[in-house]
């Protein structure tokens, strides 16, 4: 047994070592995911700012004037200019010059006196149809003050039921709230795959594994020391994101730490056995990047880091039940901003148990069944 | 004499051309990267990612049901947008909001109607799980647009006019559906391809350097031009490819509208192959193993192109710091490029700045590259 624990120990060093002698993979382990949290920490975002508009205002009343203020005067809206003639609008978009265009007709302010509906007319560049759908709903809720304000002025009625939103957890639906917690479970998960990756499959390159095995080492030692790089490296890094993620990025912390760090570790382990797995499964080290390409790529589009998983195709929500991202962002975004704990997020610890058990047991077997 | 060096240039290149073809026959590991990495990642995120919200789960608690009630909660059961589930009790809505059962409440108190019938500002309370805020935002627009239909019907009912003071009409150009798909898929092709041009050369040059076969190259009198060419060019054939496949796929399996001209997008394609091809090349010049190549492939290639070139998030809107950083990012332009190029036409403005941007990288890109390989002769 204490044999046992010194042979792991041993390999476990020299793993680590195989992993950070090399100054460059050492700066490739470090420098992106530090670049990444800050760029993407501040790069990924759906809520829009300064967006350009240009307003073609033919009315020029008091009551336009007052409509184009309150749009112009709009946080999320940038003015690009005012329009003289129709025939301005079609290059503007065209061009990407602006995203939208508020025109408002000679009329105007005519109906809004006769109290017939005053007609705003506003083009927007569809090409991105994300953004196209929040401006118009930016713009929506300034023509409905500016609605409520008029009935009011002029003693007309006011709609009989209103709407009140509350958005819980998240009130002033801060769109970095719901994407840096994201960010600690992406880049973990790529540092921790492309960490143990190559570690089966470049000493299979070079030979050297066959002689590991004919040591006294039984599959399973082997299997923990190549898997204790990725744990370190990747709980290490991983603490520092979250960290930075707190005290860097002010995303409200409402959770328990302790139950973070239990989802942290059990996705770890899995993103350690799909590494090892593939690793032991490639015959080169090209193969074995080639195929953590082809974890990770759909790993990150899939999880719900960007886009809802409620919006997927019934067959591609099921295929992400094996997905480990696809947990630990519940489990991250759970945390940080539900404040929940270890007994709500029992369902989404066992799926990352699974997984773990799965791969790591199918890599520890791939061992000695894949010698060709 | 001139003769002579270009007829021993073709030759060489030639023979490289020949020696890099037979390599990819042999080992299909490149015909995969270049073929069924982009079917497979196209079906799946093609299918996969969207930001059109359906079926939304809501929550409706109607304290005391009445006929006025019924109106309100049947607008919700019609719309496309919802899928509601009632409630006896806020309590029992919100524990399912807390479980994720639902994603929002729609809450009619015990005084609603009375309050409609003063016209007492009734209140219809609405929450919504604000931890997506992009879906919390499409959420509160869709509940506010089934309110404003209801308000119309309401109106009629009573007998009254329900004219609102002003009203908005929106026109959303190139995509008056507001079909997620639409914009998502021209984004994917250029993730997809940026990944498939990258690997392609990334890995099979670090390779050669891993193996001590460039060195072996290099004492031939082929020069590094002849190399750079001759490994190129089947690569990029291969690319222009894949790239082929995905958008006949966006066109016949997505059904992603292409309103600019195909010989528009083949341009643009074939200078953004070249272009993913030369990031590859230059990444593995420098790094001359594969595990440091194909890491530097994945944090320079894919991840920017995912987040940082338009494709999802709105560069507009990022900070100033991080907008400079997207100017580096060939995604960038040729995302710009092609849902353009899908979804509008040829608009030559657009395609002529971020084809110049495109060139200007290539040509740094090769530049540098060249210099590399140079330096590191000895």
């Amino acid at each position: 047994m204490k044999q046992a624990l010194q042979r792991i120990i041993a390999l476990a060093i020299k793993e680590l070592l195989a992993v950070l002698k090399d100054k460059k993979s050492r700066i490739v382990l470090v420098v992106p995911p530090i670049l990444q949290l800050m760029v993407f920490g501040y790069a990924a975002t759906f809520d829009l700012n300064d967006i350009p508009i240009a307003v073609y205002n033919e009315d020029r009343s008091a009551p336009s004037r007052e409509l184009v203020a309150r749009v112009v005067g709009s946080p999320n809206f940038d003015l690009y200019g005012y329009l003289d003639h129709e025939g301005q609008i079609e290059p503007l978009i065209n061009n990407k010059e602006v995203l939208m265009v508020l025109h408002l007709g000679s009329n105007f302010s005519a109906d809004l006196h006769s109290g017939r509906s005053a007609e705003a007319q506003v083009i927007i560049d569809g090409r991105n149809s994300n953004t196209a759908l929040l401006l118009l709903g930016y713009l929506r809720s300034i023509v409905s003050d500016f609605n409520q304000q008029w009935a009011e002025d002029k003693g007309l009625p006011v709609p009989p039921a209103t709407v009140r939103v509350r958005p819980w957890f998240n009130s002033n639906l801060v769109s970095r709230w719901f994407i840096v917690p994201g960010i600690v479970g992406l880049l973990t998960l790529v540092i921790t795959t492309i960490v143990t990756s190559l570690s089966v499959a470049r000493e299979r390159e070079a030979g050297t594994f066959d002689q590991l095995l004919v040591t006294p080492m039984r599959p399973f030692e082997i299997l923990i020391g190549k898997a204790f790089p990725g744990i370190l490296i990747g709980t290490v890094e991983g603490s520092f994101i979250l960290f930075m993620a707190v005290f860097w990025f002010d995303v409200p912390f409402r959770g328990d730490l302790g139950a973070l760090y239990v989802g942290m570790l059990l996705f770890i382990l899995s993103a350690v056995g799909i590494g090892l797995m593939i690793s032991s499964l490639a015959v080169t080290q090209q193969q074995g990047m080639l195929g953590a390409f082809l974890f990770l790529v759909p790993a990150v589009i899939l999880s719900g880091f960007a886009t809802p998983i409620a919006n997927m195709p019934e067959v591609v929500q099921t295929l992400t039940y094996i997905n480990p991202l696809r947990y630990f962002l519940i489990i991250l975004r759970g945390v940080f901003l539900e404040g929940d704990n270890f007994d709500l997020l029992l369902p989404y610890y066992w799926p990352m148990v699974i997984i773990a058990l799965v791969t790591l047991s199918f890599a520890g077997w791939l061992f000695r069944h894949r010698i060709n | 004499m001139s003769m002579n060096i270009n007829g021993a240039t073709r030759m060489r290149v030639r023979a490289m051309v020949r020696k890099e073809s037979l390599q990819i026959l042999r080992d299909p590991s490149s015909i995969a990267i270049a073929f069924i990495m982009p079917l497979v990642l196209l079906l799946l995120f093609g299918y996969g990612v969207s930001l059109d919200a359906r079926h939304i789960r809501l929550a409706l608690v109607v304290e005391q049901p009445d006929a006025n009630t019924a109106s309100l909660t049947g607008a919700f059961q019609q719309s496309e947008y919802f899928d509601p589930v009632s409630y006896r009790h806020i309590n029992q809505a919100e524990k399912a909001l807390v479980a994720h059962d639902v994603d929002g409440i729609v809450w009619l108190r015990s005084n609603f109607s009375d309050r409609l019938l003063a016209e007492a500002d009734a209140v219809i309370g609405v929450f919504v799980n604000g931890i997506d805020a992009n879906q919390a935002r499409i959420t509160q627009g869709y509940i506010e647009g089934v309110w404003q239909v209801w308000l119309m019907s309401y109106a009629q009912e009573q007998g009254r006019e329900a004219e609102v003071p002003v009203e908005l009409e929106p026109r959303i150009w190139f995509n008056p559906a507001v079909r997620s798909r639409d914009f998502l898929v021209p984004g994917l092709i250029a993730v997809i391809m940026t990944l498939t041009g990258a690997m392609l050369t990334s890995m099979v040059v670090a390779r050669e350097w891993e193996r001590g076969t460039m060195e072996a190259l290099m004492v031939t009198p082929i020069r590094i031009r002849e190399i750079t060419v001759g490994k190129l060019l089947p690569y990029f054939l291969l690319g222009m490819g894949g790239m082929l496949m995905s958008v006949a796929m966006a066109l016949w399996l997505f059904e992603v509208p292409l309103r600019g001209s195909f010989l528009a997008l083949i341009a643009a394609s074939a200078l953004y192959m070249l272009v993913a091809l030369a990031m590859g090349l230059l990444i593995s010049t420098v790094a001359r193993s594969q595990f440091v190549a194909g890491q530097i492939a994945l944090v320079a290639t894919f991840l920017p192109a995912f987040i940082l070139s338009g494709f999802i998030f709105q560069i507009g809107s990022m900070p100033e710091a991080v907008q400079v950083i997207t100017h580096v990012v060939p995604a960038r332009y040729f995302v710009a490029m092609l849902q353009t190029l899908f979804m509008a036409g040829d608009i030559w403005p657009v395609l002529l700045a971020n084809s110049g941007a495109l060139l200007l990288i290539m040509v740094i890109l090769f530049g540098v590259a060249r210099r590399k390989s140079r330096k590191r002769l000895d």
